[in-house]
């Protein structure tokens, strides 16, 4: 098992050579070869290769348990302060297509305080079939150790053969443990979801190298597959009003980890009035506000608008804006439906933050701005003159 | 305080660029560094040690030019630098990566406290860091932008979504941390003097105790079936005019795209 | 061009470069505006161990020498030569310690220099003795144990901000430059304190300050070498540090050299980038060339002096002559190339030729060094038969 060039195939082109990130092929007498000390099986050639010269083989390691005895789509619904997240509803929308192609049933986890119980309705009138509710005093916060557990002995009774989880901070918790714990496959941060046909198995489609390239990624000899989905990507699901579904409750067990991990304080952030993640307008300030005081102009675009604000690193480096709003790859990925940039150059680490928003606005007096290569629409201009008139003109035009 | 760093190298994805022609990726030429968020826990790892006394250790799982990293730890100021290396583990996912580093942590002895980046910025799947933890049943803190010991505990401010969560845990624990937790230091040249000479301790799959079975190829659930580059965005539409032509025209085309 | 560093030596341009680039280019412009002084930058440098690259390992140096320090100051001024010259003004006031310092004196002062947890400054300039050194009316008397300076220094960099001054003063005033004493002088020592910091044309951002004396009781201790070496003491401590200078200037050119190609490639007329107009190549290759010529020079001296030669005055006049002179040429063609926007503010070259000026004039004036260097010559073919 390894990696293998495929030598009537080959014909020395090259192409392979700079797409290894390892520098581990050469071409030698015409032929690529592939130093083995340095190869990290990654898989970057190989679809470089025009004449499919190169071949990664997979001993296909037998599954540990029967593949058929697992059945259903699982959707973490994701509860904050006793409210479902909008998250959940997207994963019901996107869980609803795969059951549908699989022909198996969509289910929701519920985890929290006794009084999460009443929102199970909520969920099975946005489409599961069924509710699996677990309540404890012990679980109305998110916590590493009572929620995966309580998660994974749901998993081991139940056996679902999909499981979707949002990819929140909660979820970017959570899912790792789990999948860990199980050891099974786990896919993070995933923009596409799709059935693979012959495998009857979930292809997972994501970002990675900073949003430079997209890979597609299966575990189809484990379960359950389990999947954290960027939110706004996927749509929501319908609300059926009036839904039937079942309920089934199990019992939280407690134990002594619980008590390891001890929350002592939540620090609310004033500043922030709308989850950027969750937000469907987002106007940000980068640099060229030159000053804390100058994001008013933005607040007041963003206010216009109905919309969050949203900064670039340089402006929380600066200490001009709470890290809550930052964008970017060190900071949140955001995909709204309009995303407003003032005074943002568009460095490849903002980019990786927000370029698959629907509708992107550039304001920068730099034409030669990098963020104009992404913006569906671009002015050149002084910021502190274009972003005051834009948000008359939006009051004017809106009423 | 005995504290262990996992770090990864990884080639500088800011400076990866796609090849117009073939639509792929053009690695070469693209430096190799230490994920940025493993900067940030190495120097977290220093100025913890600097409050509490004990000592840093960086271990890394990769090709034998991983060793650049560990260097470049040790050159920060980390105390001791270990290579998990071996065949065994190419291809390894993101299940295996965490089992064979966990294998190797405890072959290092006791320790207080691991430290991983948030994610590394190639795969960006963030999950290393709780894989180890679960591997090691060790208590977990994630997303953390402050951290500090008190009492034998540690306390960790979590950076999540729109507040941040202050916790306290038993030690040993694994906690990842993100960027705006600290200003990495540079390596200063004394301490790349004294990097040039260290020992990298190299230990192999079958010295670390790890199962064949659970790592490489072998021990991945999850593989790569397909790697593509996004379309490339275009048509983006530059307005002209005067500031109130703009901004008008732009508030049309937003208020005519439904979108608010 | 491969000047063959060792691999310490290119340690220390990489660093240096990666600091400059990361920490000051991001803030050089603001500095410059505010003539605010780079602490923080400063404090960078020294968890890097980048500030006693030329001082002996046993006073917490990196035991290097002129040439690692001009390597670094050159690295630093292609970013900004303000910063740069607050780097290398440190040195002028710690070598006179150096070179005719005793044990205990360098014990003293040298470790925190090394470390970069104090600045140093070279206090010798007055508003009557600029080029005529000699001529200063500062005066230390000598009071039982300790000497009662009197005076005022002016345009002193690092003034106000450094922590330890080389301070000269007449204490014989009839024996001529022969009666001058080289004292140091901590900050805070009562009856000294620093008069407004300068408004300049540029190197805005490094801190240029009066000092002044009135009845500020120093220690005998703290005189360096003798009563009356004053003067051998501050000319040896120029000739040494005048590369560093060199190393500034071209620093300062090799910055403005890379905008201006690079704008060259950019910027399009006439359909095509003016790189390809035979008018701007001709400007960027004499740049180009005068400043390799500066750097071989400069690096010639540097390593000279690192032999052990025993007299360089002729060469270190001619590296800080030839590299300023250069600096201020190649600034003003880069401003010439980038043409209007070469004049704004917000690209940076105008400001690299407001910073080259001072390198043509401290330190020595171009036109002291042309007489050093010609007196020099002169004797040197009297001397040959």
């Amino acid at each position: 098992m390894g990696i293998k060039i495929i030598g009537e195939k080959c014909i020395g082109c090259k192409i392979c050579v700079p797409a290894c990130p390892f520098q581990a092929i050469d071409v030698v007498d015409r032929k690529a070869v592939i130093d083995e000390t340095k190869c990290n099986l990654c898989g970057a050639c190989v679809d470089t290769c025009k004449f499919k010269a190169i071949m990664i083989e997979r001993e296909v390691v037998a599954p540990k348990v029967n593949l058929s005895d697992y059945k259903g789509i699982w959707v973490f619904a994701e509860q904050r302060g006793d409210e479902i997240q909008e998250v959940t509803l997207e994963l019901l929308g996107e869980g609803r297509k795969l059951a549908g192609e699989l022909g198996e049933e969509l289910c929701a986890v519920l985890m929290g305080s006794p009084s999460i119980e009443k929102k199970a309705g909520e969920l099975i009138e946005h489409g599961a079939d069924k509710v699996y509710v677990v309540t404890d005093k012990a679980l109305s916060r998110y916590s590493t150790f009572p929620y995966t557990r309580t998660f994974v002995s749901l998993i081991n009774k139940y056996k679902p053969e999909i499981v979707l989880v949002g990819a929140t901070t909660i979820g970017r918790d959570l899912a790792p443990r789990i999948a860990a714990r199980i050891k099974t496959g786990l896919t993070a941060d995933c923009t596409g979801l799709a059935i693979e046909p012959e495998k009857k198995a979930l292809m997972q489609t994501r970002p990675a190298f900073g949003g430079n390239i997209m890979a597609t990624i299966m575990s189809e000899n484990h379960r359950p597959q389990i999947a954290t989905v960027r939110h706004k990507v996927m749509k929501k699901a319908a609300k059926e009003k009036g839904r039937k579904g079942e309920i089934i409750k199990d019992q939280f067990k407690p134990e002594a980890e619980d008590a390891l991990v001890k929350i002592r304080e939540i620090i609310k952030d004033k500043t922030v009035k709308v989850n950027l993640a969750e937000a469907e307008i987002i106007v940000s300030g980068g640099r060229g506000l030159g000053e804390a005081k100058n994001f008013k102009l933005v607040e007041e675009l963003a206010l216009a608008l109905g919309g969050a604000v949203g900064a670039s690193r340089a402006t929380v480096d600066a200490g001009w804006i709470s890290s809550h709003h930052q964008v970017g790859q060190t900071g949140k990925t955001v995909c709204p439906k309009l995303y407003v940039a003032c005074g943002i150059s568009g460095a490849v680490q903002h980019l990786a933050g927000m370029s698959s928003s629907d509708i992107i606005v550039a304001i920068n007096k730099d034409p030669e701005a990098p963020i104009f290569k992404v913006a569906t629409y671009g002015i050149v201009g002084d910021l502190f003159e274009v972003v005051p008139a834009l948000t008359k003109k939006l009051k004017e035009v809106r009423g | 305080m005995n504290i262990i760093v996992c770090i990864k190298q990884v080639p500088e994805t800011t400076e990866v660029k796609i090849n117009p022609e073939t639509n792929t990726l053009i690695r070469e030429g693209v430096p190799s560094i230490i994920n940025p968020f493993d900067e940030n826990a190495i120097e977290e790892a220093l100025k913890l040690k600097e409050k509490n006394g004990g000592k840093v250790t960086v271990i890394t799982m990769g090709p034998p030019q991983a060793s650049e990293a560990l260097k470049k730890a040790l050159a920060m100021g980390a105390d001791e630098a270990v290579l998990i290396s071996d065949r065994a583990f190419a291809g390894s996912d993101t299940l295996a990566t965490s089992y064979a580093l966990s294998r190797a942590i405890k072959k290092l002895g006791e320790f207080d406290l691991i430290i991983c980046g948030k994610q590394a910025i190639d795969g960006d799947t963030a999950q290393v860091g709780p894989g180890i933890a679960e591997w090691l049943g060790l208590p977990q803190v994630t997303f953390v932008v402050k951290a500090g010991v008190e009492g034998g505990k540690l306390v960790a401010e979590r950076l999540l979504e729109d507040e941040n969560e202050v916790v306290e845990t038993k030690l040993p624990a694994a906690i990842t941390v993100v960027k705006q937790i600290n200003e990495p230091r540079y390596p200063s040249l004394k301490g790349q003097m004294r990097a040039k000479k260290a020992e990298i301790r190299t230990i192999n799959a079958a010295e670390v105790g790890a199962e064949e079975s659970k790592v490489g190829l072998k021990g991945s659930p999850t593989w790569v079936v397909r790697i593509f580059t996004p379309p490339p965005k275009t048509g983006g539409e530059m307005l002209s005019g005067s500031v109130d032509e703009m901004a008008e025209a732009l508030a049309l085309k937003i208020k005519k795209n439904g979108v608010c | 061009m491969n000047y063959f560093l060792t691999e310490e030596q290119q340690m220390i341009k990489d660093l240096c470069r990666k600091i400059s680039q990361e920490k000051v280019l991001p803030v050089r412009l603001e500095l410059d505006e505010k003539g605010e002084f780079p602490r923080e930058i400063m404090k960078t440098f020294s968890e890097a161990d980048l500030c006693g690259l030329y001082l002996p390992e046993q006073y917490g140096g990196f035991g290097g020498g002129t040439f690692e320090f001009c390597i670094a100051v050159e690295e630093i001024s292609r970013v900004c030569g303000g910063v740069g010259v607050t780097f290398a003004a440190s040195a002028l006031g710690a070598v006179p310690i150096l070179l005719f310092g005793s044990e205990d004196q360098k014990k003293k002062y040298l470790p925190d220099i090394a470390s970069g947890k104090k600045l140093a400054a070279f206090g010798l300039t007055e508003a009557n003795a600029g080029s005529d050194a000699g001529g200063m009316e500062t005066t230390a008397k000598k009071d039982g144990d300790n000497y009662i300076i009197n005076g005022t220094k002016q345009w002193i960099t690092n003034g106000g901000e450094a922590d330890t001054y080389t301070v000269f003063a007449m204490t014989d005033k009839k024996k001529g430059s022969r009666g001058a004493t080289a004292f140091i002088v901590e900050k805070d020592t009562p009856g000294f304190s620093f008069g407004k910091k300068e408004n300049k044309m540029g190197i805005r951002c490094s801190a240029t300050r009066e000092l002044v004396f009135q009845d500020c009781k120093v220690p005998a201790k703290n005189i360096i070498g003798k009563e009356g070496m004053g003067f051998i003491i501050a000319m040896k401590t120029l000739d040494m540090t005048r590369p560093g200078i060199g190393a500034q200037a071209l620093g300062i050119a090799q910055g403005a050299l890379d905008e201006a190609a690079k704008y060259s490639r950019e910027r399009v007329q006439f359909g095509k980038p003016i790189s390809s107009l035979q008018a701007i190549q001709h400007i960027l290759a004499d740049m180009a060339t005068q400043v390799e010529a500066a750097r071989a020079l400069v690096y010639a001296t540097a390593k000279s002096i690192d032999s052990g030669v025993k007299d360089f005055t002729k060469d270190a006049s001619m590296c800080k002559l030839f590299a300023s002179d250069t600096a201020m040429r190649v600034t003003t063609d880069a401003v010439q190339v980038l043409a209007g926007y070469g004049y704004m503010k917000e690209y940076p070259v105008e400001k690299m030729m407001r910073d080259a000026k001072i390198t043509q004039i401290y330190e020595g004036t171009n036109q002291i060094q042309r007489n050093q260097i010609a007196l020099k010559l002169i004797k040197e073919s009297a001397s040959k038969k």
